[in-house]
């Protein structure tokens, strides 16, 4: 005897859900990093060297898979949720699966740019 | 005609049970409904669901099939089998009466409660109200209206799922069609209806609705429009009147 | 039959709008500093760098504190409806996304001082 089925991962295994928990997820860890972000540029209040004392912190290999990943984050977030205005407030067009396509290749992309130019 | 079996696992019970399974001979054009009722025919006539039409315009056999929510009689084995297995279930977020058949009073209650339904002002002695088809209220009516109360998006919505007194996409859809019927008269009342604490706000565009509509209808673009509507309104106010 | 409104029907309605209105502005404000991000970071980021480009530029400031306004509305309202569905009757749906806000408006106004002004010492 056991309870009676709930929805689950089949149900939601489509592509409008995975960017929706996409923009979700990003959109949490992007919340919790903004504090630290502008606690590292306030620093700058104190004088060009003080911030570069933080600024040289970031240097370490970890941090910079760090910031990939955040760049790579923002740019999921972003254009998800651009997506998500235009299904809103735009005129109706279905539920933009292009724009889905847009976010994982822009965010792709924004990680290789980053890679490329990061020192 | 291939001799192979379906191994068949079918929900026995209520809100309590266990997965049954059944042998059911494999056919080609073979539906999940023709399944069902194979097993409870000639297997187990103990067997209870829910079916009428049998052939896409009723919606009563919409059940969970491999996990999604579907029209068994429109739905043909051979696409969605998986090797040789099935799994049937009654739909979800609806409570189960018994096996295969859930009670449909809170989705029609849901569909009330969102003001799903017409009243206008004129009688038999008024002239016909004149409705341009292709004006913009009538085709975005008309978008929506061939809704014929299945409960399969109900079935499919995650919010649905987490939050009990969501109205969810099949009474929003109608109060959608509804908002954009010049005739009606209870614009202001359906507006504060879908605006409540778990109203069209708390949908948050999974869009499993749109993507399992066996009638290809789209209530995330209906909740969208009620969404501006109503977050105007409660700024600006409405046509209709304060919110 | 005349149905009243709740108060946080109403608010919640306002939310939503406020969120999307910050949206709005921050698809603009994120795109834009994607761009300046990526053309400062090459060949590494120093303070010097920074300020080079921030200290004293009028610009810059208005951009990101409007910035960090659209943040300060975006995010606390986003993190609030998250709370609110996945610990729905907790006490930190109502707590959580204020320190959020406060986070982002001190921290945030401070760092957009201080690229401005290039330090005021210790």
């Amino acid at each position: 005897m056991s309870s009676r089925p709930r929805l689950d991962h089949r149900a939601k295994s489509h592509l409008s859900y995975l960017i929706y928990m996409a923009h979700r997820i990003s959109g949490l860890l992007l919340a919790c990093f903004l504090p630290i972000h502008f606690f590292l540029l306030s620093q700058s209040l104190f004088g060009a060297d003080e911030l570069d004392h933080y600024l040289k912190l970031t240097d370490f290999w970890a941090v910079k898979v760090g910031e990939w990943g955040l760049v790579t984050l923002l740019t999921i977030h972003l254009v998800g949720g651009v997506r998500l205005l235009m299904i809103e407030f735009g005129t109706w067009r279905g539920l933009r699966k292009g724009w889905i396509q847009a976010a994982i290749v822009l965010s792709i992309i924004s990680g290789l740019l980053f890679l490329a130019l990061a020192d | 005609m291939s001799e192979t079996n379906l191994k068949v696992k079918v929900w026995r019970g209520a809100e309590q049970g266990e997965f049954v399974e059944y042998l059911v001979p494999r056919n080609s054009n073979q539906t999940v409904l023709d399944v069902v009722t194979y097993i409870q025919r000639k297997l187990d006539p103990t067997l209870s669901y829910r079916f009428a039409c049998r052939v896409g315009m009723c919606g009563s056999c919409a059940m969970t099939v491999n996990g999604v929510a579907r029209w068994t009689c429109r739905t043909h084995v051979a696409k969605i089998v998986e090797g040789d297995a099935l799994e049937i279930a009654p739909l979800n977020n609806l409570p189960v009466i018994k096996d295969l058949a859930t009670d449909m009073r809170e989705f029609f209650n849901k569909w009330k409660g969102a003001v799903g339904f017409f009243k206008g002002e004129q009688t038999r002695h008024d002239d016909f109200a004149i409705v341009k088809p292709d004006s913009e209220e009538r085709q975005l009516a008309n978008a929506g209206i061939e809704c014929i109360g299945c409960a399969v998006c109900y079935a499919s919505c995650d919010v649905v799922a987490s939050r009990s007194d969501y109205l969810g996409p099949a009474a929003l859809n109608r109060a959608w069609t509804l908002t954009n019927d010049v005739r009606d008269t209870q614009q202001l009342d359906r507006l504060r209806a879908v605006a409540g604490d778990a109203g069209c706000h708390t949908c948050h565009t999974h869009g499993s609705c749109t993507e399992r509509c066996p009638k290809q209808l789209e209530p995330t673009a209906g909740i969208s429009g009620l969404k501006k509507l109503v977050a105007r309104a409660a700024v600006r106010g409405t046509k209709w009147g304060k919110l | 039959m005349s149905l009243a409104i709740s108060n946080t029907a109403l608010l919640q309605a306002r939310l939503w709008y406020a969120q999307r209105i910050s949206a709005m502005v921050l698809g603009l404000c994120v795109a834009i500093h994607l761009f300046i991000m990526f053309y400062a970071i090459r060949g590494g980021l120093t303070a010097g760098e920074i300020l080079g480009r921030t200290q004293g530029n009028w610009l810059f400031a208005i951009f990101y504190e409007v910035f960090v306004l659209a943040c300060l509305v975006h995010a606390p309202i986003g993190l609030a409806n998250i709370l609110r569905e996945n610990f729905p009757r907790s006490p930190v749906v109502g707590v959580l996304p204020w320190i959020l806000a406060a986070l982002i408006l001190v921290l945030g106004t401070t760092a957009v001082i201080g690229v401005f002004t290039g330090g005021v010492g210790r």
